[in-house]
């Protein structure tokens, strides 16, 4: 009976000390992540950075101001593209359509789009707008980046709009008002500042993303305000560069990396500060 | 309705032709009430579809793409193994088993772990540490997957090869799985940065899922003395099954499709080895590696192809997942 027990606690205590074990390799895997990037982020950023173009391959200096302002340029545009289209499918799926077939179908639909591989849009997007256009455009990352966030905001614009009480709805309605202005000076300001963290983390999520821009806005070693011409990127200079042979590169991308995961780390926790702001 | 509200703030001191003016007025308010209704109504409606439309235009357009590659080499693309631009040979299976075995060790690694995590963040840690632990996990998710590649082919690869695969080599070579020599990318070093890239997908989901086992049959487990551990293995884990197999189907799900950390870390090489510590390929890794290189039209189009194959796999994991996690989600009762 003793034994017994002693062998049950004996287990007991394995299985806890291995679930602490469990969080604490998290953590480590973040905390080193985030040292690397930081420590060798930061070596590389100076003022030539942010404004200069990347010198020729070899050479010394250089900056990625061109790819700075692609990365901008590419995520407004997909936010641009992507957040009314999701907010509106959202707004059906909380409005009008809730249990009907369609409703279903679009939840199920946006939720498996939502986990689909970002490289398959990226082909897809080359198939319909690189190709038949001729050529690689920063127009074509952003139609990729709206596809990938589509889906995100759907969902999220759905989640937050369903917090508004039916009861308050039904008093704007009561009043006169219609459905639509309802929906939109009642229901959206209700479900504002749920909708915006959506929108910030769905922003921060595409603007760090590569593979679908690698077919789509392709890269650019000069300054390009042409939006139908190929456009440098964060991601993809880091890809490129981190690939290559010279050490200079590498640096650069070391400062690419810190700049991009900096701003999706702090979106991130901007956006869980202002969640959790509501709730308490 | 809206017609009696703005005749009462007409008011009654307003003569008979003005009221009449502001009652066609709000007759015309409310049509255009009615208008603004069918439209705004149409324009969500519209979007809802478009997100089906898109589902249906991305098959269409990866079958369309991809038909000169499927008419050419069949279902033998599947399963031949030759990837050869040069003759223009296209055999999908190296990129297919490296997609599968980097998912399958991603899983095998992050499983065990993800399950730790949500055990401790539910059932063990102090309120007050929930919070920031739950928070630090899931940001590992918001880094973009290009950092985790660049990491581990800049400091993680350099790290496997000098400490942890020359130990697996001396002690563990005798399996023909740890073979070769310690070169720091490979299968088993891609499979190792996913599993970390899915523990915060995996683990969020099952603390939620954990979160619903009511809490009335994990104390009628502490009544009758069992420890912490026999009421999770007993009472927490067979109750949240489904969810939980839910959740590992969807990291799956995430660990297939990923492209950016397996395409710096696998090596690529259009090979089949045993051994998990040679450089091998995955479908995302070629696809991100010779996409922009396919300058003939089969070649492209056996890319496409295999983007065919991946879209393919992960929608239908991605489906049993929700299927799965759904069905749980019900049983735990929703508003």
């Amino acid at each position: 009976m003793g034994l017994h027990y002693q062998r049950r606690k004996l287990a007991n205590y394995i299985a806890l000390g291995v679930s602490v074990g469990s969080a604490v390799f998290g953590i480590v895997f973040l905390f080193w992540i985030l040292k690397d990037v930081f420590t060798f982020g930061f070596a590389a950023i100076n003022l030539d950075f942010f404004t200069q173009v990347p010198a020729p391959p070899g050479e010394a200096g250089g900056g990625m101001a061109n790819a700075i302002l692609g990365t901008l340029t590419i995520t407004v545009l997909a936010t641009a593209f992507g957040v009314p289209a999701g907010i509106l499918a959202g707004t059906y799926l909380s409005e009008y359509g809730r249990k009907s077939k369609t409703a279903f179908v679009v939840r199920f639909v946006s939720d498996i789009l939502v986990s689909a591989p970002s490289i398959v849009i990226g082909v897809f997007v080359y198939a319909i707008m690189v190709k038949p256009f001729g050529g690689f455009s920063a127009l074509a990352g952003a139609v990729a980046l709206a596809i990938i966030m589509l889906p995100v905001v759907v969902r999220t614009a759905e989640e937050m709009l369903k917090l508004v009480p039916d009861a308050t709805r039904e008093a704007a309605l009561a009043l006169g008002a219609p459905h639509w202005k309802v929906t939109v000076s009642v229901v959206y300001r209700g479900a504002l500042r749920g909708i915006v963290t959506g929108i910030m983390l769905a922003v921060a999520r595409v603007s760090g993303e590569t593979a679908p821009l690698l077919f789509t806005s392709f890269n650019n070693s000069f300054w390009n305000f042409n939006l139908t011409e190929p456009t440098a990127t964060l991601t993809v200079t880091i890809f490129n560069y981190a690939m290559g042979p010279y050490e200079d590169w590498h640096q650069m991308a070391w400062g690419a990396a810190l700049l991009i995961t900096a701003m999706v780390l702090l979106v991130t926790i901007i956006s869980r500060i202002i969640v959790r702001g509501r709730a308490g | 309705m809206s017609e009696n509200l703005n005749e009462k703030n007409g008011g009654p001191g307003i003569p008979a032709s003005e009221a009449n003016g502001y009652v066609s007025l709000s007759a015309r308010r409310q049509s255009s009430g009615k208008l603004g209704d069918a439209v705004f109504k149409g324009v969500s409606y519209a979007f809802a579809l478009s997100v089906i439309v898109l589902m249906a235009l991305l098959f269409i357009v990866l079958v369309k793409e991809s038909w000169l590659s499927i008419k050419a080499f069949g279902f033998s693309f599947i399963y031949t193994s030759v990837w050869d631009p040069v003759a223009q040979e296209f055999g999908a299976l190296p990129s297919i088993y490296g997609t599968l075995v980097s998912s399958i060790i991603a899983i095998v690694i992050a499983v065990p772990i993800s399950l730790g995590i949500a055990i401790f963040l539910t059932e063990m840690a102090p309120k007050r540490l929930k919070g920031p632990i739950g928070t630090a996990i899931e940001l590992l998710a918001s880094i973009p997957s290009i950092i985790y590649g660049m990491w581990g082919l800049f400091v993680f690869a350099p790290f496997l090869s000098e400490y942890v695969e020359p130990f697996l080599i001396d002690y563990l070579g005798f399996i023909p799985l740890f073979t070769g020599a310690p070169l720091g990318i490979g299968m088993l070093p891609a499979g190792f940065i996913l599993a970390i890239m899915i523990i915060p997908f995996i683990s969020s989901v099952s603390r939620d899922i954990f979160q619903m086992v009511p809490s009335i049959l994990k104390e009628s487990g502490y009544g009758v003395g069992a420890t912490k551990w026999e009421v999770i293995r007993k009472i927490v884990l067979p109750y949240a099954r489904s969810g939980v197999i839910g959740a590992v189907i969807l990291g799956l799900g995430r660990a297939l499709g990923e492209t950016m950390a397996v395409t710096f870390l696998i090596g690529n090489a259009q090979e089949i080895k045993l051994s998990l510590l040679e450089p091998a390929t995955s479908i995302s890794a070629t696809l991100a590696n010779e996409f922009t290189e396919a300058v003939e039209d089969l070649y492209l189009s056996s890319l496409v192809e295999l983007g065919l194959i991946l879209f393919i796999i992960t929608f239908i994991v991605l489906a049993l997942a929700k299927l799965l996690i759904s069905r749980f989600s019900y049983k735990g009762g929703q508003l």
